[in-house]
Parts: structure tokens; C-alpha cells; sequence
């Protein structure tokens, strides 16, 4: 009984469902944690949109954190480059919208109109998290729309590199029109076929002609349109002299229509229009499978998706909005609370305390002393700085990495076993179709010396090859995708299974940002915590965040004389005491030197304790790298002080360990190893491992919230997920390994097939037969034994 | 049996409507969000302010909230 009594009087906001912690912020009888959620429940109840909490419990976001610049929305030149179109009256603009999770999301911003009239119109794309909105210009600025949007809760990501208007252009409805086509001209073709398949009487002929008509007629749009591709590609591989797997295909089709016509024109068969039609649309589908991407997922970050699109320029007569492009060496700029460092930069003024987790993972801000070179992609916590630019944008430090242009090549010269294998294949198949030829020759067979070579080409035709492993890896996709692992292609999957070498960075990879593991030495009375707690709760500094945390403490008192000085601490006066924390001269003592982060309490007169900070390791961390180092090299590569050094030897190579790691460094590791032949996956998550990840065989993006923040890589995997790593290597080799056994089994097919063909003897029911069937034998061999291997990643 | 010509011609002529059809579709768009449409139809028109009582005994979360 008293249990259910106690979770009843647990009060969660109404906004967003987190626990209220006092009676501070109430509307209208109900709790909300914090202002920004009591502010957007009263825009919504103004507007009569309270609707939007009828359709979801608790539907919001929290709003505890905000505080944003928007004037370079006003700015004419960078407001252009955003907007989707506009005209005298309207404009239409794209917005990225992550925090869209729910049916209230989709309703109350396609309701935006009842808050403001002067939007017309709003749709979302609740796969793609965006918001289509068109206003009229004139009644409210893109900057109000944009505040309108943050004021209710939904901050759309701006950003320069525009992830919204690239992902526009991810668009295969022209393969699906290709796909309609082919499948129109398979069922037509296959019923006109039908009445060959089940035997023409003689009196009946002249339908058999007519039939062969059409079908010829039916089966050109789906060579010409549909087939189009296969074409091209294979022109395009044999100009460089190489031979992919359209070539053959190409090949096959070609045949295959040619023989037809012949046959049908000439009266002396019925044609292989149903074969071809069917091939094509069997190819466009393993082709269209291949192609599934992910919509809520960039892979092709770069830095510009992490600076904001503009900063404050400062000149002698007035601070103006500045596209960041726009930067020149010697300009001042203006740097607020939680905005980022564009470029790198000399500290002019003010107290800067940088939160570089975005470049290292490291969460613990950094001070800067005036005079000091402050690197671009940093963070200001605190007051505004002034700073004075050294680098271009372009040039600066961190974003010099992405400028490399030999990353390219790397993923160029892979090559998928299907393209490996295809060279060999098609040598192999023109040899026998030609000996075949040459055998009837030497016979006097003319004839049938055209129908073997026809015949080989079009029945080894390497359907069922070209199908195993788009359908292998797309259901492997799926696979992964359920377990928290979002591949960029599946090309990847490939490479995956061909790693030798494993390199880690180690913050925010194998420790889990955020989670700090917090320890009090000393001792605290319950009024002693309360009192901590209602001071940190004043702050924003991630610090005082754990420690609220780490306290949980429900009773909060008034703060009087709050005082934060950034990089020192926090004071303020509470319920008649004087409470201060923070670093050791904030309470006037002096910590030892190897200390690592602490966190001191005075209150009044006496120093209490302090909080001190270590790392959290991701879970069973140790028995994760021991079963890949099974199987692997591990690397550690980390931009840290070593002072995790012993703990990690226990786990790691201590010789193959490297620590102060700049991100150049991270990169050249990389690429020496490469150098010696081996194919190597870096598995980082920061900025700073940005290089690294592209320069490596495969880059695994490590991720606590993956709608936010990942560099460019070939995969992003949830922090969750962590612990299956070395479940999902061996998955991808498993995978590999159905490819290998349905290229037997089609090859298997094919022997059938051209042991029928070099005879001269295939009718074309049999070979209207034989293809799909080794089509669907393929199909549901490699679903099923991909599932099959899956289930593995089940087990924990 | 003549008749066949005919029937075939319209059976064709019917699929071919129905191909137009669906590239028709696929070129205004209404295959690139399948998902969100099947959502917006289940929101009523105007939710009245009567129903204002629910909202203290909440429904659980549907299942789309994460």
C-alpha cells in the first residue's frame, strides 16, 4: 500500500513527462519541471490548441535548456540561402525539425496557423522529422516563424550545410517508374505467353503470331526505358576496361531481345519476351532494395553541420550578423552562452571557458586565458567573448581534416564480391558460348550453332547472382537497423567482414558521455545536499547538472545573491546559510596536483568534502574487447591526458595504446596501419575522430542520441548498442557468407541451364521457367538465412 | 474467336490507365511520405473543449511515443 501511495504522488510535468521536482511552475492546476514547458502549454491554450496533449501522454520535449541568437535569420543574403522559394507575397521554406516524435508533434505543427494566420500552410514528413511551412513574408519574418517554432518547442536545426534540402535530392522515383514499367510489360507479356506455354493447335496459328506481335512490341519499352541502365553501365564499365556484373546482364538482355525479334519476325518461334521482361523486373527490384536509405540519418556530415550558419561580426560602429563563410582573418567576433567557435581564434576579451565535447567527447569545459589560440568547434559556456580570427573557416584546424581530397580513392578501389566475381563469370560464359558456337560450326549446324549461342548467353544470364546480395545485405540491413546499427549502404556490410584491425578513440566511444560516475568524499547532511542542490540547479555548467543528478534531492529552497563565476564556481545565499562550490580556489584551499575533476562544497565556514568525476565505462566493456580481440588488433587512440592509462592496460595492448592524440595524428595512425596492408575500422565519435573515421576502411560512428550529432562515417551505432560490437562483426561475416552460398547455388542453376543450351535444344517455356524459379530459390534462401544468422544478435 | 483481338486490345488499353495512373502518382509526389498521412487522418476535425476532462485521467501512451 504504501508503495502505490508514493508513485501516486509523484508529479510529472504535463508538458513533457519528466518528474517535477517543487511547485514552482504551475498553469491551470497542472505541474509543469520548468518554465519553457509552462510557457509552451500557455501558447498552446492561448491558441485553443490544447488538443495537442489529447492525443499523447505527456507529447513535449523537455525545455530546460535554451538560449539562442537568431538575428542572422534577418540578414537578407543568409535567409536566401535557406528558403526553398519566394515571390512577391510568399515563401516557402524546409525545415529539420528532430524533436517531431509523436502524432501531437504532426498535429500541433500542421495547426501552426491557428497560433499565427499568417501561415498558410505546414506539412510534415513525420519519416524525414521535417516541416514544409509557407507564410507570407511580409506579415511574420522567417526569425519569428523560427521563434514562433522554439517558442512551442520544436527548434528546427539551421544549419549551413543543409542536411534537409541534400536529403531532397535522394529521390528513386524514377527506378520505381522503371519498376511500374517492367512489371507492366511482365504481366502482359506473361498472359499473352500463357496460351504458348499450354500448346497453340495449328488452326490456331495466326493468333500465335499476333501474340508474338505484341509481346515483341510490349517487351521494347522494358528493354529501352527499364533496362536503360544496364546498358549504360556496362558501356561505361568495359570504356575502362573492366567487366562488372552488367556486363553480362547487359549482355543477356541484349540477346535475349534480339532472338526474340528474329524468332517472331521470321515466324520460326515464339520468342523469349516473357524472360526478358521478367529479368528486367526481378533486377530493377534487387536494384531498388539495395538503394533503401535512411531518411532521419545524415552520413555525410561535415563540420559546417555543426557551426551555426552565422556569428556576431564586430566592427568599430556596430555588431552585425555575419554568414560564417563570410569570415576573414583580423574580423572581431562576438561569442555568446553556448554558441560555437567558427574559427580559430585569438581571445580578446572575456572569460572563456570552452566546452569542447563536440571536438574530444570531453564534457568538462576548458579555460582560456586572453591572449590564447581557441580552436574552432568549441563551445562558450558563460558570458560573452570577444575574439579576434587567425584562420579562415576553411583553414582552421579541425575543418582542414575534411578538406583531404585523397579520401575518396579508399572507398573507391573496394570491390563487392559480386564485382570481383563478375570479371571471371563473364570470361567464363562468352568462352562457352562461343566454343558451343564453334562446335555446331565445325558440325554444319548453323543453326543450331546461333540457337546454342543465343541460348547459353541468355540462360546463364546472372540474374539470380546480381539478386543474392542486394537481398542478402538489405536484409541484413534490416537487421541491424532493428539493433540500434544504421549502415550507410550496404557496401559496408562488406567491408565490415573484412576487418583486421580495430581502432577505438576512447571518450565518448568507450565511456559513456554524460555518465560521469560521481563520488562525495566527505560527508553530507539531507539540509547540507538541499542546499547544494538548490544552488546547482541555477546552473547550467554540465557539472552542476551531474551533481543535481547525483544528489536527487525533491526539495529545493530559494537562492539569494546567485553568483556563477565561470571556471571558478558557484555562491549564492540559501535559507541563511552561504553555500559556494566549486574548483579549490573558489573555497580558498589547495588541491593536490594529480587530483583529476573536482568539485569542493563550503558551506558558511566549513569546507564539507568534494564531488570528484570519473569516468564511466560503457558496460562489461573488458569482456566486449576481449571477444574481439579473438579475432582482431585493438588500437586505443584517445586526444586525452593518459590518466586512464592503468585502468585501461588491464583491458588493452598497453602497446597499442596512444594518448594526447591530435585528430592529424588520429588520422595518420590510420593510415599507417592501411599502409601495411591491413583494412582498418575506426570506431570513434567526436569531431576530433572526424578524419579518422573517413580515412578508415570503415568508420563507426558512436552515438547516445543519434538524431543529433555524428560525424561522417559509414555507420552510426547507438551507445545502447555497444555491447553487441562484436555480435555485429560477426554478423557481417555471416552475411558474406550467405552471398558466397547463393552465388553457389545459382551457379548450380546455371550448369543445369547451359548443359541444356550448348545441345541447341532450349525451348523457351524452359527457360521461362528456370529463371524465376532460381530467382525465388535465391530470394528466399538468402531472407531466410539472414534472418536465420540474425537471431543470434538476440542473445545478449 | 476473332473477338480475342478486341478483348485484348482493351485489356491492355485498361492497363494501360492503370500504369498511367501510378507514374502519375509517383510524379506528384504521393509516394515520398507513406507514412505521416496515415497518421493525420485519425486527428478529428476540432477536439471540443468539453472533452477537457479526459485529460486528467490521461489514456495510456500510444505506442508511437518513445
Amino acid at each position: 500500500m504504501t508503495k502505490n501511495s508514493q508513485i501516486d504522488q509523484k508529479v510529472n510535468c504535463y508538458h513533457c513527462g519528466d518528474s517535477v521536482k517543487s511547485d514552482f511552475y504551475q498553469a491551470d492546476d497542472r505541474d509543469f519541471c520548468c518554465l519553457g514547458c509552462q510557457s509552451v502549454y500557455l501558447i498552446l491554450s492561448k491558441n485553443n490548441l490544447d488538443s495537442y496533449y489529447k492525443y499523447n501522454q505527456y507529447p513535449g520535449k523537455t525545455q530546460k535548456e535554451k538560449s539562442i541568437h537568431l538575428e542572422y535569420l534577418d540578414e537578407e543574403k543568409i535567409a536566401e540561402k535557406l528558403i526553398d522559394f519566394k515571390d512577391s507575397e510568399l515563401t516557402k521554406i524546409t525545415f529539420f525539425v528532430p524533436t517531431i516524435h509523436c502524432s501531437s508533434c504532426i498535429w500541433l505543427l500542421e495547426n501552426l496557423y491557428k497560433i499565427n494566420p499568417a501561415i498558410l500552410f505546414s506539412r510534415i514528413d513525420f519519416t524525414k522529422k521535417q516541416a514544409n511551412i509557407t507564410f507570407k513574408h511580409h506579415e511574420i519574418s522567417l526569425r519569428s516563424l523560427v521563434e514562433l517554432l522554439i517558442a512551442i518547442g520544436y527548434e528546427p536545426i539551421i544549419t549551413l550545410q543543409d542536411v534537409v534540402k541534400e536529403q531532397k535530392n535522394v529521390n528513386n522515383s524514377a527506378l520505381i517508374r522503371k519498376i511500374a514499367v517492367a512489371g507492366f510489360c511482365f504481366g502482359n507479356v506473361m498472359m499473352l505467353s500463357f496460351p504458348e506455354y499450354l500448346g497453340i493447335s495449328k488452326y490456331e496459328n495466326k493468333y500465335a503470331a499476333f501474340f508474338g506481335y505484341i509481346n515483341l512490341a510490349i517487351a521494347f519499352p522494358a528493354m529501352l526505358y527499364s533496362g536503360r541502365d544496364y546498358f549504360v553501365s556496362a558501356w561505361k564499365s568495359l570504356k575502362q576496361k573492366q567487366l562488372n556484373l552488367d556486363v553480362p546482364l547487359a549482355l543477356g538482355i541484349f540477346v535475349l531481345f534480339l532472338r526474340s525479334a528474329i524468332e517472331i519476325l521470321t515466324k520460326t518461334g515464339p520468342g523469349f519476351s516473357d524472360t526478358l521482361c521478367g529479368l528486367i523486373f526481378f533486377l530493377l527490384i534487387g536494384k531498388w532494395i539495395q538503394e533503401r536509405t535512411f531518411y532521419h540519418l545524415s552520413f555525410e556530415r561535415d563540420y559546417r553541420s555543426y557551426f551555426p550558419v552565422a556569428v556576431t561580426k564586430m566592427t568599430a560602429t556596430e555588431e552585425k550578423p555575419t554568414q560564417i563563410s563570410d569570415l576573414e582573418v583580423g574580423d572581431r567576433i562576438l561569442i555568446r552562452n553556448n554558441e560555437i567557435i567558427p574559427a580559430d581564434a585569438i581571445l580578446l576579451k572575456g572569460n572563456a571557458s570552452i566546452d569542447f565535447s563536440f571536438v574530444t567527447g570531453e564534457s568538462i569545459p576548458t579555460k582560456k586565458v586572453l591572449g590564447e589560440v581557441v580552436y574552432a568547434g568549441g563551445r562558450q559556456l558563460g558570458q560573452a567573448i570577444e575574439l579576434e580570427i587567425v584562420k579562415s573557416v576553411s583553414q582552421s584546424y579541425l575543418t582542414t581534416l575534411w578538406n583531404n581530397e585523397n579520401f575518396e580513392d579508399n572507398n573507391r578501389r573496394f570491390k563487392t564480391f559480386a564485382n570481383t566475381v563478375s570479371k571471371y563469370f563473364t570470361i567464363v560464359l562468352i568462352s562457352i558460348a562461343v566454343l558451343a558456337a564453334a562446335f555446331w560450326m565445325v558440325n554444319q549446324d548453323s543453326t543450331k550453332a546461333w540457337a546454342a549461342f543465343t541460348a547459353i548467353l541468355i540462360i546463364a544470364c546472372p540474374c539470380a547472382l546480381a539478386l543474392s546480395s542486394p537481398f542478402t545485405l538489405s536484409a541484413a540491413l534490416s537487421i541491424f537497423d532493428r539493433h540500434q546499427f544504421f549502415i550507410k549502404n550496404t557496401a559496408t556490410i562488406e567491408k565490415m567482414a573484412k576487418m583486421d584491425e580495430l581502432v577505438f578513440d576512447k571518450t565518448g566511444t568507450l565511456s559513456a558521455p554524460n555518465a560521469n560516475n560521481i563520488t562525495f568524499s566527505g560527508s553530507l547532511s539531507d539540509e547540507e545536499k538541499q542546499l547544494i542542490a538548490s544552488l546547482c540547479r541555477n546552473s547550467n555548467h554540465p557539472l552542476s547538472v551531474e551533481i543535481n543528478k547525483f544528489l536527487q534531492v525533491t526539495k529545493m529552497h530559494p537562492t539569494q545573491d546567485f553568483n556563477e563565476q565561470i571556471g571558478y564556481g558557484l555562491e549564492a545565499h540559501i535559507n541563511g546559510h552561504f553555500v559556494k562550490i566549486g574548483s579549490a580556489k573558489q573555497v580558498n584551499i589547495i588541491a593536490p596536483d594529480d587530483a583529476g575533476t573536482r568539485v569542493y562544497v563550503k558551506i558558511d565556514d566549513d569546507v564539507l568534502g568534494f564531488f570528484s568525476f570519473e569516468q564511466q565505462w560503457r558496460e562489461n566493456l573488458s569482456s566486449i574487447i576481449a571477444d574481439l580481440e579473438q579475432e582482431y588488433s585493438i588500437h586505443l587512440i584517445s586526444g586525452d591526458r593518459d590518466k586512464d592509462k592503468k585502468t585501461l592496460s588491464l583491458i588493452f595492448n598497453e602497446s597499442r595504446m596512444h594518448f594526447n592524440q591530435i585528430p592529424q595524428d588520429k588520422l595518420n595512425y590510420i593510415k599507417d596501419l592501411q599502409s601495411g596492408g591491413n583494412t582498418v575500422c575506426m570506431i570513434g565519435d567526436g569531431l576530433n575522430d572526424a578524419g579518422a573515421l573517413r580515412q578508415a576502411n570503415v568508420g563507426i560512428a558512436v552515438s547516445d542520441d543519434i538524431n543529433t550529432f555524428s560525424p561522417g562515417c559509414d555507420a552510426i551505432l547507438s551507445g545502447s548498442s555497444f555491447g553487441k560490437i562484436s555480435k555485429f562483426f560477426t554478423f557481417s561475416k555471416d552475411a558474406v557468407k550467405v552471398i558466397h552460398r547463393s552465388f553457389a547455388i545459382s551457379l548450380l542453376y546455371n550448369v543445369v541451364g547451359i548443359s541444356f543450351a550448348v545441345q541447341g535444344t532450349m525451348s523457351p517455356l524452359f527457360a521461362a521457367i528456370l529463371m524465376p524459379i532460381s530467382t525465388v530459390t535465391i530470394i528466399s534462401f538468402t531472407s531466410l538465412s539472414t534472418h536465420y544468422f540474425g537471431k543470434k544478435l538476440n542473445k545478449i | 474467336m476473332d473477338v480475342l483481338y478486341f478483348l485484348i486490345g482493351c485489356s491492355v488499353f485498361v492497363a494501360l490507365i492503370f500504369l498511367g495512373a501510378f507514374i502519375w502518382a509517383n510524379k506528384t509526389g504521393q509516394h515520398e511520405d507513406t507514412q505521416t498521412p496515415a497518421i493525420r487522418m485519425l486527428f478529428d476535425d476540432e477536439l471540443s473543449v468539453q472533452q477537457d476532462s479526459e485529460i486528467k485521467t490521461p489514456e495510456k501512451p500510444s505506442n508511437q511515443k518513445k
